[in-house]
């Protein structure tokens, strides 16, 4: 019964509780598969830039319309997209490559956004912005994740085979296919996308936790890509529940709380992953004939 | 034989510097024409621009086929080998063109993928990581994946370096084997007897053509020397081509 009043109780007692892990979990289905392609492109900083790029768009939208949900979405979607796609077009059609160009749009909006709050006032509800509230989730909040999974979902599928084959081999995709910009453009708007979702949950600071935490843990697991998104996937789930659960229990807010879950399977990936695992390294098993 | 590809005093470079500078020619369906120069003669950019992924400076190339009907294999350096993906997966990237999106990899479809590793020699690799593969089986598996593309012109990058006389054995076989299925086949190589004992056609090349025809023919020690000659430069005061200054006023 401890158990049970510790893991399971908070969740039936409370609708708060119900909406958030309904919303970690639809963060852990979209995100953590984007975090995946996001780590294995070499990509996990510009996830992060990017998160900050959302920030200004965000709080744009929630200084004209207050805490309105579809102003900050529109605001964050907005100022990701723009900043994701000038600097995929820059990447593509100049020297710079894609992180210095990322860098710079970042940089630049963040400016912007930051210019734009000091002119308007009131940093008190920014607060919100930058951390989120989970536990404060409302049903057009969960709605809007739900839907923003959905749509990675099904535009993941779409573009899968093309983005892993830019991934491993752009060259060869640029020769047997047009799919290659579109689909990294696509992927990019998917990072953005899950980034918004992210920073309705866990605010912007927080917002790529749950993409490129899972992402790493997943690496320590597996080595086939499908392999990977399915770990870190769950892993993601787990975090979120486990990191819930802390939060409720001990009064750590939500977000970190997920965020720190997440870490601890990270450290424990670190050390005991079957795929290059600290521990495994220093007990190989025996080598095989051929 | 028909032209299946014209170079028409193409210049192709990087910013505004040329690597192979005016060439013209022409390639026949069905060729086999090896590419011979020192390092920087511009082999390497001649194919990108052949397939399309480096834009001429000036002139054109003009192609009797679908780009995409052209498979290239490019030096290895160009593929993210810690990316986890296994050895039968991505020889079935070749198949796109049948495949697509979303086509699925049916049974015939791992047949001919468990086919062409098996004429490149590598049955029983199928589920190791690309990452995991020595030089030599690389090399064997990206020839895996030229097979399935089942392309009407095949351009190889330098595919025999680093690469054992067995594993160069048997991937020549297989541009033969191309050869004589009436594919138009162009590879970029060091090895003079290599050329001389299995390529009828020779393009030697420096920057710009040196000589272009039947082997014997081209790879005389005369064009061999003066290709020797070709200095690599990279200026950035040199002055705009004289040659594309007076054509562009003519027309």
């Amino acid at each position: 019964m401890v158990l049970y009043d510790a893991l399971i109780a908070p969740f039936t007692e409370f609708e708060f509780m119900r909406r958030a892990l309904a919303a970690v979990i639809a963060l852990a289905l979209g995100g953590a598969p984007i975090g995946v392609f996001l780590m294995l492109r070499r990509m996990s900083l510009v996830g992060d830039a990017m998160a900050h790029a959302i920030l200004p768009g965000a709080a744009i939208g929630f200084l004209l319309s207050g805490l309105n949900l579809f102003a900050m979405t529109t605001g964050g979607l907005i100022a990701g997209f723009m900043v994701a796609i000038l600097a995929g077009v820059v990447a593509r059609n100049t020297e710079l490559k894609e992180d210095a160009s990322l860098a710079t749009f970042y940089l630049t909006s963040l400016a912007l956004g930051v210019t734009i709050v000091s002119i308007k006032g009131t940093n008190i509800d920014l607060l919100h912005v930058l951390f989120g509230d989970i536990l404060a989730m409302d049903d057009p909040t969960l709605l809007v994740i739900a839907f923003n999974t959905t749509v990675t979902l099904v535009v993941l599928a779409v573009i899968y085979r093309p983005l892993v084959i830019e991934c491993v081999d752009p060259v060869f995709l640029r020769t047997v296919s047009r799919a290659g910009a579109p689909a990294h453009l696509a992927f990019l708007a998917l990072v953005v996308v899950n980034l918004v979702n992210g920073f309705h949950a866990l605010g912007t600071l927080l917002a790529v936790g749950l993409m490129i935490l899972p992402a790493g843990i997943a690496r320590f697991w597996s080595r086939d890509i499908t392999g990977m998104i399915t770990i870190a996937v769950i892993s993601a789930i787990v975090s979120g529940y486990l990191g819930l659960v802390l939060s409720f229990q001990t009064k750590v807010p939500s977000g970190p709380a997920i965020i720190l879950v997440a870490a601890v399977l990270y450290v424990v990936s670190v050390l005991f992953g079957n795929v290059s695992g600290l521990v495994r390294q220093m007990f190989p098993a025996p080598h095989l004939e051929a | 034989m028909a032209a299946q590809l014209q170079f028409r005093d193409v210049t192709l470079g990087y910013d505004r510097h040329p690597a192979v500078h005016h060439l013209s020619g022409e390639v026949a369906s069905g060729a086999l024409i090896a590419v011979v120069g020192p390092n920087g003669a511009g082999k390497s950019t001649l194919f990108r621009g052949l397939v399309g992924i480096l834009k001429p400076l000036a002139g054109s190339i003009e192609r009797g086929l679908d780009v995409r009907d052209i498979a290239y294999l490019p030096q290895t350096a160009d593929i993210d080998r810690s990316f986890p993906i296994s050895v039968f997966d991505f020889v079935g990237t070749g198949l796109w063109r049948s495949t697509g999106f979303f086509g699925g990899i049916g049974k015939s479809a791992r047949t001919k993928i468990a086919q062409a590793l098996a004429s490149v020699g590598l049955t029983g690799f199928e589920n190791r990581n690309i990452g995991t593969l020595s030089g030599g089986q690389m090399q064997r598996m990206l020839f895996a994946r030229v097979l399935l593309q089942d392309a009407a012109m095949i351009v190889l990058d330098e595919p025999f370096n680093a690469i054992d006389t067995k594993t160069s054995a048997d991937l020549l076989a297989l541009v033969r084997r191309w050869h004589s299925e009436k594919r138009t086949v162009l590879a970029a190589l060091h090895d003079m007897d290599l050329v001389r004992g299995n390529f009828p056609e020779t393009l030697l090349l420096a920057r710009g053509k040196v000589a272009w025809g039947s082997t014997p023919e081209v790879l005389t020690a005369e064009n061999l020397l003066e290709a020797r000659r070709m200095c690599e430069a990279f200026d950035d005061g040199a002055a705009p081509c004289v040659a594309q200054v007076t054509s562009s006023r003519a027309a």
